[in-house]
């Protein structure tokens, strides 16, 4: 198997921890596994991605090719745009549909939803209300990494082993609500996928 | 045995620990920061006692990793690129000196500045010193070179340069550990001079080091890290340096790359491996991510040129290296895969480029300084590198210049000399106890007629939020100085003090003389930080 994903969003809106939960989760099942991001200058409110390369085979580069990407997964609607680039023709976008408005002249939220309703394959969930819907405000992350795992060729479990290892500190409280959070991401992308 | 999922910073940092290292020395800096988070971090690093404190620049930190070197012990120095600027003068030394305790000098470049001033690539410094350089291609070899690069400097006595760029500094995949070493035990260098640079001694070090130079080539010809595959297809050789090799790759998975390959991660080069590929091969691409280095290196002036590369346009000039760029060198795109997009996906995607936290005190400074200035006119305000940096950017557009840490004062400085006046310099604490002391140290001497802001937010802001060398000492420092007392002024940055903020402000502008004004208030990224907290109420810095 291999999977190429760009995780996508602003500064601040946790892709990493959507990154170290598909990381786990790949090792665990004996993966190979690259993972690529930009620290420093990027992370304060600006765009911020990280290339995220599984394959059952070892993997060259760091970064993944234009038109190779799989899968953009983004928690910002407007970023999920920013990597269309990378997409092969038949790769997913699966995004957030709730916008991060941190900029003056961010475009009509309806014209990006439709833009990448434009695109063959395409999965937009609002991840903000899901995880409120669950208890987990702070969770929309793992709401859209939910919506992702039916693209990803690991077990179910696996995500919500890695889940459990990653927050082991934060306590069960936690872990539960992002166990939820996990679910209802999934549940979202099975029903428009059916 | 269960592999490390690990950053490549947090490979060397784990490669130095297990090969026996007692010290790293560092100043935060993109994308180097993690390789002492990671050893501060680390439970047996701290049942080691390995140093890992941050120190105020990169040059205190290359000295003090050569005093350990000095003592016998394995140091590492880490730094970003633009850092090896700042410490060039003890580093290109420290290859004179040579080491005693295995000594490692790692640098992280930036190609495509995705957080620099500039993509300077460090192999140059390393070339400059004429000292061995390792330069890892993956997770893995970053773990053995730093293991290992302890053994090489000792082998040699000599500092050794390893060279990272960020695509693997930022980068995860497995890593799988070695043997544990001892550290080094105290030991000084059999020779008492072998530190002490006069003239009449450093000839004689110094010509040890040329000497030494065949040695260096030699262990490039045996090293593991420098590997030769024969390809039958010999109208194209490739040279590929570190990272370029994984992107070269990419392009051929299932190996089916049918030309010769020589891939390198040391240097010296290994002469005799190249002069097979440079003879057996009609042309040579040369793949390097960074500075086309190597390419200059080989192209001939006279005769017949055979070496692609940047220069000739194959790859482009600047910017970093990637799977597709190296598709094109080599020919290998079709019509097929050329991607349209759509016009209407481009214009709706605006930019979103990095901006000052909600809340950050450095807004309500220059708030206050933009009003201030207003009957100046603009262009007076010199600055450097952190989060203030981002005041150049709208709605604030409050700063003209940001070249290297310290520049700020030093700039200033030079344009009140040329008349501008008031010249206002902004300043972080940390990047002040970085580079700012020696500049302030002129203004005073000279009483130029400028006004520092030391924006304090007790922290090393952008790179994360690491200790700062200045907490609690500002006030101290500039008296020392010899700022006058009436002329250090303290103020807390928050909108309700605004009036209060641009009154002391514009008085200051109006003196003749060096003002420093501290606008004082915590870093809004850094309240969970309980240790930071504690120091900041035993300093009575609130």
């Amino acid at each position: 198997m291999k999977t190429d994903i760009i995780l996508a969003g602003v500064g601040g809106q946790g892709i990493l921890s959507i990154a170290a939960t598909i990381g786990t989760a790949a090792l665990s099942n004996d993966l190979h596994l690259k993972q690529a991001e930009v620290h420093g200058m990027s992370q304060r409110g600006g765009a911020v991605q990280s290339h995220l390369r599984v394959s059952s085979k070892p993997i060259a580069s760091d970064l993944i090719p234009r038109g190779a990407c799989d899968i953009v997964l983004s928690v910002e609607p407007m970023e999920s745009l920013r990597y269309v680039d990378f997409l092969s023709k038949d790769g997913w976008i699966i995004t957030n549909s709730t916008p991060f408005v941190n900029i003056t002249d961010y475009p009509e939220v309806d014209q990006v939803i439709e833009r990448i309703k434009s695109r063959k394959n395409s999965i937009i969930l609002d991840a903000d209300k899901l995880a409120k819907e669950v208890g987990s405000p702070r969770s929309s992350n793992i709401v859209a990494l939910g919506a992702a795992t039916p693209f990803i060729d690991i077990p179910y479990e696996a995500f919500e082993e890695a889940i459990r290892q990653i927050f082991k500190k934060k306590g069960d409280r936690i872990i539960d609500a992002n166990i939820a959070a996990l679910k209802a991401g999934r549940q979202a992308a099975d029903d428009q996928l059916a | 045995m269960q592999k490390l999922l690990l950053l490549g910073a947090e490979a060397i940092a784990q490669g130095a620990i297990d090969g026996g290292m007692s010290g790293v020395y560092a100043y935060p800096g993109t994308p180097s920061t993690e390789i002492t988070e990671y050893v501060q971090n680390d439970t047996l690093s701290q049942e080691r006692k390995i140093h890992s404190q941050w120190s105020s620049n990169e040059k205190t930190a290359m000295e003090s990793g050569l005093g350990m070197s000095y003592a016998g012990k394995r140091a590492m120095v880490c730094m970003k690129h633009v850092g090896l600027n700042v410490a060039a003068d003890a580093f290109i030394n420290s290859a004179i000196t040579g080491s005693n305790g295995g000594l490692l000098v790692t640098v992280a470049d930036d190609p495509s500045m995705h957080s620099s001033q500039n993509e300077q690539d460090s192999r140059f410094y390393g070339k400059f010193a004429q000292i061995p350089i390792l330069e890892p291609a993956s997770q893995q070899e970053a773990y053995d070179m730093a293991y290992y690069g302890f053994q090489l400097s000792e082998k040699f006595r000599i500092p050794v340069l390893i060279r990272i760029t960020t695509r693997l500094a930022h980068s995860r995949a497995g890593v799988a550990r070695k043997e544990i070493l001892d550290q080094n035990k105290v030991d000084l260098p059999s020779n008492p001079k072998q530190f002490v640079l006069l003239p009449s001694i450093a000839r004689e070090q110094y010509k040890d080091l040329l000497n030494s130079f065949s040695g260096f080539v030699q262990d490039s010809e045996e090293s593991p890290f420098n590997q030769y595959f024969e390809g039958e297809d010999k109208k194209l050789g490739i040279i590929a340096c570190g990272l370029a090799y994984n992107y070269l790759m990419e392009n051929f998975q299932d190996d089916n790359l049918k030309h010769p390959l020589l891939k390198i991660g040391q240097y010296p080069l290994p002469r005799t491996k190249v002069e097979k590929l440079m003879e057996e091969c009609d042309e040579v691409l040369v793949l390097e991510d960074g500075y086309p280095i190597i390419e200059e290196l080989l192209k001939g002036y006279l005769a017949k040129e055979k070496v692609k590369g940047r220069l000739d346009g194959s790859l482009p000039r600047d910017g970093e290296l990637n799977p597709n760029l190296i598709a094109k060198a080599l020919e290998l795109a079709s019509e097929d895969d050329v991607i349209e997009i759509d016009q209407e996906i481009i214009d709706i995607v605006k930019n979103r480029p990095p901006a000052m936290c909600v809340g950050c005190g450095h807004i309500d400074a220059y708030n206050a300084l933009n009003e201030a200035l207003s009957e100046y006119g603009i262009g007076r305000v010199f600055s450097d590198i952190g989060c203030y940096t981002l005041g150049a950017l709208p709605p604030y557009n409050a700063i003209n210049s940001c070249v290297d840490m310290g520049a700020s004062i030093t700039m200033a400085k030079g344009a009140a000399d040329a008349g501008l006046i008031p010249a206002v310099s902004v300043i972080g604490d940390s990047t002040f106890t970085h580079s700012g002391m020696t500049g302030l140290i002129d203004a005073v001497n000279e009483k130029s007629p400028i006004t520092v802001l030391i924006s304090d937010n007790f922290t090393t802001g952008m790179t994360g939020g690491q200790d700062s060398a200045a907490l609690g000492k500002i006030e101290d420092i500039c008296k020392g100085i010899g700022v006058e007392e009436d002329h250090i002024i303290v103020f807390t940055p928050l909108k309700k003090n605004h009036d209060m903020m641009v009154d002391i402000i514009k008085k200051e502008l109006a003196y003749d003389g060096v003002s420093v004004i501290i606008p004082r208030r915590q870093c809004v990224q850094t309240t969970r930080n309980e240790a930071l907290n504690e120091r900041i109420k035993e300093l009575n810095l609130r």
